[in-house]
């Protein structure tokens, strides 16, 4: 493999993490806090991709309108979600709670093939995304750095959010106890919404990435993704948001480069992030940068 | 009210006898369609129950039923396929020398994809029944997308995405229905028993049942083995009816929907589980219609492919948020209860008419 | 030789020391009680005896073995038995399903045998219900046998999980604090029972108790521990003029 073409996979394979990191995020922030897998988070992902086709295809609204409302109405989903499937089974056993999320997830997928048809769809690639930046030998297409400053640039404001502001420390307070930051006069409820808001919004510009970077977009688009990234979710330590950043960028360099110097197994691209979490979950459950919790009797 | 062990037991035989009988007319009269649905029943009677041994009896929520029906189904549908049918389908790619001249009569077959698809449970559960709840969900629907990404880069094994065509359509309501009635009966007694109330334990306070002696990880995997076992038959009896199969066949929404059938009877009702998937079975094709065209009076109304789905999956949210316990809950099919209700209900309608009904012997005091 | 024995047993989460040295025996037959404030590692140590936690140092032995980091199940096969101080009982099973589940690990039949009724499961099944009916009735439970576990009034709960404990033929029971929630006159009558099972069933018994008078008037041997250590250690006699334990208790200077 020649140099350059080492580089063109490593582009492809780093902006393959940019959206997956993103992904990531919202898994771990809401497992962060709720201790739930959200199943329907990889489905978001999908919605956020259609929304975003309808603006900017069907209506012909210009991408810097079209993506960003995408962005806000997936937000509003992921709050719709939190409050009409996860609130009412707060004090149930947990295994409701799964049950409820894979329930989600589920009609997410079937209406988005009622809604949107279950044949895959064309999406729109801005012009400007899609040319050749040459950087010495290498020919990159201008997707990839700006899906890398996408990714930071979010990644930086959630972190200003979570460390610099009085909503990110209650968010960080109810991932560490959430009984005793009820206690001490946390609106709990809002939080928790706030949160589901800022996860989905960054699964929603992942989701533009990845209808950009593939281009085409179908209802069950969502949920091989989705997965990955909540693989690499606990690849960097489920429930630790930068962990949840590396992982993502880890696990797309991973897949690219794996297929790139194994072109044979290419087939196997999707069973490599499987294969992953078992050896993570028996080995390193906490992943990368996860901290061991306590056991409790 | 005294328990008539006797009187059940008869009952029961009375039962079986004339669903026998029922099987016989359907196999012998009904028209391939509907014998078609019936024997479906049977097949998603399977899984539901099977389901409800691993998620409401020990409280593991696994997600790879697909996986393992994917591994029964395929093993049932090589070794019964003819090696002409074989050749034609493997036209990419020649099947495996091992695969390529066998032709095996129907149970071995059925039972080999039970066994494999059980020795494939043994292998994934090991590591992921030490999972606690959602992270072993995430394993279990990660390794049933490992089969499915598997099966279609097998191409010399599976054919790959190109799916087999042509498979014997051995599957008669004797072979479906016999398998579900031995599945019911297999499961009842295992968790009528001893090592029944251990997987109970298990599901309602695991640290209190290890500290009472269970074997936490041995019960576990037990019903895992056993649930996908009976889930590799179910996988062979359904491609050997439905006779083609690809691996997008057992894509997760085949989990899902098992799932939704479980929880809909209710989790802990094998009895729930067993009407429950008769009905969606029954349901999904009386509504098959709404997803065509069709005229409402002077409407026409396109069809919505994918409708049924969006309702299914809908009511299924509605019940896990407001009617958590399902059809049945915990409730078990009894003579006794049934007798009990029709006698209540005798009260009723006699009461309606005016005549004074007699004393009741059935609710004072004969517990 | 003891029953029981701790050998300078330490456990550390992180950098919180929740049990340090603590080293104790436990004759067979005894009656031993472990008190002290709450957060004094007393649940701690009963976890580490039943192996829910692994001892950062030290050594446990019982009748013999080594149970050092063993597993609970294994534990428990051995003949530990105990109750919790949150009442841990199966919501799914009625009151006799509880007990009986006390019973499965002595079960000799395989699930084949258990699906296929053979005669040898059924003579164990039958055995397990009359023992589990006998516990009952030797603990005036009996009449409430197939009533909902969870349904039970809080007392009768309590009385349920000893019964479900002694199910597993223990030789040693743990009890931590069967007595909470209980007013005092309950807190007696319970104490007068823990007192008949010990002598009716020949247990080693080793329960904590946050009432002292409760524990007080039945426990010949009193072990009090503080921020993981033992402090005391004696006849209630002994303990209840110890200015170590009153210290602990109430505070320095609170008798100024």
């Amino acid at each position: 493999m020649t140099v350059s073409l080492f580089f063109q996979h490593l582009a492809n394979g780093i902006s393959l993490g940019a959206l997956y990191a993103l992904i990531a995020i919202g898994y771990t922030m809401v497992y962060g806090i709720l201790r739930l897998i959200n199943f329907a988070h990889g489905d978001i992902v999908m919605v956020a991709a259609y929304v975003a086709f309808y603006g900017a295809a069907m209506y012909a609204l210009p991408w810097w309108l079209a993506f960003p409302l995408a962005i806000l109405l997936t937000a509003g989903l992921g709050m719709i979600i939190e409050r009409a499937a996860y609130r009412p089974l707060r004090g149930v056993p947990r295994i409701q709670l799964f049950t409820s999320a894979v329930a989600v997830s589920f009609l997410l997928e079937n209406l988005g093939i009622v809604v949107f048809s279950g044949r895959p769809k064309a999406f729109p690639r801005p012009a400007f995304l899609d040319k050749p930046l040459h950087v010495g030998d290498v020919i990159i297409i201008s997707y990839t750095p700006v899906a890398v400053a996408v990714a930071l640039i979010l990644f930086g404001g959630l972190l200003y959010i979570v460390h610099r502001t009085k909503v990110g420390m209650a968010m960080r307070a109810l991932s560490k106890d959430i009984e005793t930051t009820g206690l001490m006069g946390v609106d709990t409820d809002r939080v928790i919404m706030i949160a589901f808001a800022i996860g989905s919004a960054l699964a929603a510009a992942g989701g533009i990435l990845l209808a950009i970077k593939f281009p085409q977009i179908n209802p069950l688009m969502g949920v091989v993704p989705g997965l990955k990234a909540f693989i690499a979710a606990v690849l960097g330590g489920i429930g630790n948001i930068t962990g949840a950043m590396i992982g993502g960028f880890l696990l797309g360099i991973a897949e690219i480069m794996i297929v790139a110097f194994f072109p044979q197994l290419a087939g196997y691209r999707d069973a490599f992030a499987y294969t992953i979490l078992i050896a993570l979950l028996l080995f390193r459950p906490t992943g990368l940068m996860g901290e061991v919790e306590p056991e409790k009797a | 009210m005294r328990t008539s062990i006797t009187r059940n037991r008869i009952l029961t035989v009375l039962a079986l006898a004339g669903f026998v009988v029922f099987l016989v007319y359907a196999q012998t009269n009904w028209d391939a369609y509907r014998l078609r649905i019936l024997n479906l029943c049977a097949v998603y009677t399977i899984f539901a129950v099977t389901f409800n041994l691993i998620y409401g009896y020990t409280g593991q929520f696994s997600l790879g039923h697909a996986g393992f029906a994917a591994i029964g189904a395929y093993a049932a549908a090589l070794l019964t396929m003819s090696p002409e049918q074989k050749a034609a389908n493997f036209f990419l790619a020649p099947i495996i020398p091992l695969l390529r001249d066998v032709e095996w009569p129907f149970l071995p077959a059925l039972l080999v994809g039970g066994t494999l698809a059980a020795l494939a449970s043994l292998l994934i559960g090991w590591p992921a029944l030490r999972l606690r709840g959602d992270y072993l969900a995430i394993a279990t629907l990660g390794f049933s997308e490992i089969i499915r990404v598997l099966f279609v880069n097998w191409q010399r094994i599976t054919n790959g995405s190109l799916g087999l065509k042509g498979i014997p359509d051995h599957t008669n309501v004797y072979w479906s229905w016999g398998a579900a009635l031995v599945t019911i009966f297999v499961v009842k007694r295992l968790v009528d028993s001893s090592y029944g109330r251990a997987l109970r334990a298990v599901r309602d306070d695991e640290v209190a049942a290890q500290a009472l002696g269970v074997r936490l990880f041995t019960h576990k995997m037990m019903a895992f083995m056993l649930s996908s076992f009976f889930v590799g038959v179910a996988g062979g009896l359904m491609a050997n009816l439905i006779s083609t199969i690809d691996p997008k066949v057992f894509m997760f929404f085949l989990t899902y929907q098992i799932v939704g059938i479980t929880v809909m009877g209710g989790m802990s009702s094998l009895t729930g589980s067993l009407v429950a998937a008769v009905l969606y079975t029954v349901f999904l094709e009386v509504l098959r219609p709404i997803e065509s065209p069709f005229d409402l009076g002077p409407l026409h109304i396109p069809g919505i492919p994918g409708m049924r789905m969006v309702l299914f999956s809908t009511l299924l949210l509605l019940v896990i948020l407001f009617y958590r316990q399902g059809l049945f809950g915990q409730r078990e099919f009894s003579w006794d209860g049934l007798l009990n209700t029709l006698a209540r209900l005798h009260r009723r309608v006699t009461g309606l008419w005016g005549r004074t009904p007699p004393p009741s012997t059935v609710d004072k005091g004969e517990q | 030789m003891a029953l029981l024995q701790l050998r300078h047993v330490s456990k550390r989460f992180g950098g919180l020391v929740a049990v340090n040295n603590f080293s104790t025996e436990l004759q067979a037959g005894e009656l031993c009680a472990l008190i002290g404030p709450n957060g004094s590692g007393k649940t701690t140590i009963f976890n580490l005896i039943t192996g829910i936690y692994r001892p950062t140092e030290g050594e446990i032995w019982f009748d013999g073995h080594n149970i050092t980091g063993r597993r609970p199940d294994q534990i428990t096969r051995l003949g530990i038995a105990r109750t919790f101080q949150n009442i841990r009982l199966f919501s799914g099973l009625d009151v006799l399903g509880n007990v009986m589940v006390g019973q499965h690990l002595r079960l000799k039949s395989d699930p084949a045998s258990a699906v296929l009724r053979l005669p040898h499961y059924l003579r164990e099944e039958r055995a397990m219900q009359r023992r589990a009916q006998e516990l009952l009735e030797a603990l005036n439970l009996a009449h409430l046998a197939h009533e909902k576990a969870t349904a039970l009034p809080y007392g009768q709960q309590r009385k349920l999980e000893i019964a479900r404990a002694l199910a597993s033929n223990p030789k040693l029971l743990l009890l931590d604090e069967p007595a909470a929630g209980m007013n005092t006159a309950e807190a007696e009558e319970l104490m007068a029972f823990i007192q008949h099972i010990l002598e009716h069933f020949k247990l080693t018994i080793f329960l904590i108790e946050h009432q002292m008078r409760v524990v007080m008037g039945i426990c010949p041997r009193i072990i009090v521990i503080d921020y993981g250590e033992i402090i005391a250690e004696g006849p209630p006699a002994t303990i209840q003029n110890n200015p170590r334990v009153i210290e602990a208790y109430l505070g320095v200077g609170t008798y100024a």
